[in-house]
């Protein structure tokens, strides 16, 4: 493709392999959105690749609601514990960790290790509960902020996420311009529409609604609002999926023909049952009504009269920009208004759309155009930092 | 950074065309040459439209700011008068919504250049004396592959610039990436146009 540099080698792509995860402690309180602030807080991450001599070559991973810090490889202990971008993130990959140092890290709030709704509070020794702060998308990334400083990276070649982690990384453009040099924002959106907000609503409803629940203090009765933490998967899935994919998929197939009966008997119902089940397993309810509020709160143009151009304007670095075709989560439409505001800004950004039938979940799969795209575009940019 | 995109005839027309550190608007950019090329040699800032996956990928790979966007749809994610320069190279041609798309390059630009092959150059017009329809450098399509479904001679361009009062500030005409100025419309195979709003339509 008409470059002078010199060809950086890259191997078949592989597995990062083992990963541990690792912990940092900050002592120093973190002022939060709302007015409260956390005292102290521990944030989980791991990393793959080398820090360069320079550390100019940092790429930053947010995740999503469900996700965590393991973005790729596996744990030494744990069967099927795949990183969660492991097609994105590896030696040879789109991200590639040949060239770049990747940092993922769990947010705030989360409940896989940094402090959240699970961890023990202080103050009382037992779990925060229901006393957690709602933390938002400025919170986190004002904590990854605090991790940056501790790993010394002053500035990241490029943060990146999809969905919930495309807004951070849109949190970090405006927040941190001279700490970024590339925000790759992917299946997200400006903000949630009403529609968003309803369905995280409904999936809140269905926590709240669950005896176990316990106005959040289900610790203290040693219980688990596991039914409501299903429904509220199930919902959340359903928006995550497209309309022909699913119905491709299940379409009105049986499990056993009818059974004039409650029970689940078309094979779209299993499996949203048992996307519910393996979900409440493994994740805190209050997690799930903090981060689906992170979601609706977010909203940058907010403080600029809705003028989501003048709320872009601090941001400096280059943007990608990428959304689905059948994404009717984070429609494409969503995705051109950042474009635009960029545009208007007269920012860097290149913006693709990405023909793909699986709805909002595209940006977790290797359609091949999608995976070019980030490959074409963080190989540039590591031509780019390199000069 | 040295580059070797591909390089057309029109490329440096055009950039003599563009002020230094001008915004250009780049429509239908395919793989970004153009404005790789206006970016090294003009110093020019902008952004390309395209829809190919193909180019939008190229472009991202030559470090050009692409929209992937179908122009037929219009430039509704551009405001009005936001570019000095919007570009249609050798995409005219293959567009349905012809008029509309160079009112929309007006809107968004000052001014507007568009390159398309002349359909009178007169290895054309001996095609079709011959009755058969012309293929050519410029026009390498079959009558039943081919993606030009608009396609004009010079008289034609300057016909319709002047119903609807549109100012022609340049015009040159190429054949074989030289100047034609004797019978352009016979002898010349490439167009290229710079226009903007006459003063009554301003």
């Amino acid at each position: 493709m008409g470059n002078s540099a010199a060809p950086v080698l890259t191997r078949p792509p592989t597995s990062v392999g083992v990963v541990t995860p690792q912990r940092a402690t900050f002592d120093a309180p973190l002022a939060l959105r709302s007015g409260t602030s956390l005292p102290a807080f521990e944030l989980v991450y791991e990393t793959y690749g080398k820090l360069n001599a320079a550390r100019s070559n940092a790429i930053l991973i947010c995740h999503a609601l469900n996700a965590s810090h393991h973005v790729a490889g596996i744990h030494a202990d744990r069967n099927e514990s795949e990183g969660w971008w492991d097609n994105m993130v590896g030696p040879g990959k789109p991200v590639d960790t040949d060239r770049f140092f990747v940092v993922g890290v769990n947010n705030l709030g989360s409940c896989f290790g940094s402090t959240g709704p699970a961890s023990i509070n202080p103050a009382t020794a037992k779990p925060w509960g229901a006393d957690f702060p709602i933390v938002t998308v400025e919170d986190w990334v004002d904590a990854q902020a605090r991790l940056a400083d501790r790993l010394e990276i002053g500035r990241f070649a490029a943060v990146m996420g999809g969905s919930l982690g495309g807004m951070q990384a849109l949190a970090w453009a405006i927040r941190y311009p001279q700490r970024i040099g590339r925000a790759l924002v992917i299946a997200a959106a400006p903000n949630l529409s009403a529609q968003n907000i309803a369905f995280n609503e409904v999936a809140r409803a269905a926590i709240m609604a669950d005896p176990d629940f316990h106005a959040g203090r289900y610790h203290d009765y040693g219980a688990k609002p596991l039914r409501g933490l299903r429904v509220a998967r199930m919902v959340g899935h359903i928006t995550y999926i497209s309309d022909e994919q699913m119905g491709e998929r299940f379409g009105r197939q049986l499990r056993d023909g009818l059974n004039y009966s409650f029970a689940p008997e078309f094979e779209i119902e299993s499996y949203l049952r048992y996307q519910g089940e393996k979900f409440a397993e493994y994740f805190d309810a209050n997690t799930y009504l903090g981060i689906t509020k992170a979601l609706d709160y977010f909203d940058p143009a907010s403080a600029t009269g809705g003028d989501l151009a003048q709320a872009l304007s601090p941001a400096r670095c280059r943007f990608l920009v990428i959304a689905f075709t059948t994404d009717w989560r984070f429609s494409p439409a969503r995705s051109r208004e950042i474009v635009k505001a960029l545009v208007d800004n007269r920012r860097d950004v290149c913006y693709a759309e990405i023909v793909a039938p699986h709805g909002h979940d595209a940006f977790l799969l290797d359609t091949p155009q999608y995976h070019a795209i980030v490959r074409a575009y963080l190989a540039r940019a590591a031509e780019e930092d390199a000069t | 950074m040295s580059a070797s995109y591909s390089t057309r005839a029109d490329f440096s027309t055009i950039a003599g065309w563009i002020a230094a550190n001008a915004r250009v608007l780049d429509l239908g950019c395919g793989d970004g040459s153009l404005l790789a090329y206006l970016r090294e040699s003009r110093g020019a800032f902008g952004y390309g439209i395209e829809i190919d996956d193909a180019g939008v990928l190229a472009s991202i790979g030559n470090g050009v700011n692409v929209i992937q966007s179908d122009l037929e749809s219009g430039l509704a994610g551009f405001d009005n008068r936001s570019f000095d320069s919007v570009i249609l190279s050798q995409t005219l041609q293959a567009m349905r919504h012809t008029e509309e798309i160079v009112l929309e390059m007006l809107r968004v630009g000052r001014e507007a250049i568009v390159t398309f092959p002349n359909f009178g150059h007169w290895s054309h017009r001996m095609q079709v004396l011959r009755g058969r329809m012309p293929v050519s450098k410029n026009l390498p399509y079959q009558w039943y592959d081919t993606p030009n479904i608009h396609l004009c001679t010079v008289a034609d361009f300057d016909a319709f610039c002047a119903a609807r009062g549109f100012d022609v500030l340049e015009r040159v005409v190429l054949h074989d990436a030289r100047r034609v100025s004797m019978l352009p419309n016979l002898l010349g195979s490439l167009a290229i146009y710079r226009f903007r709003h006459g003063a009554a339509a301003a």
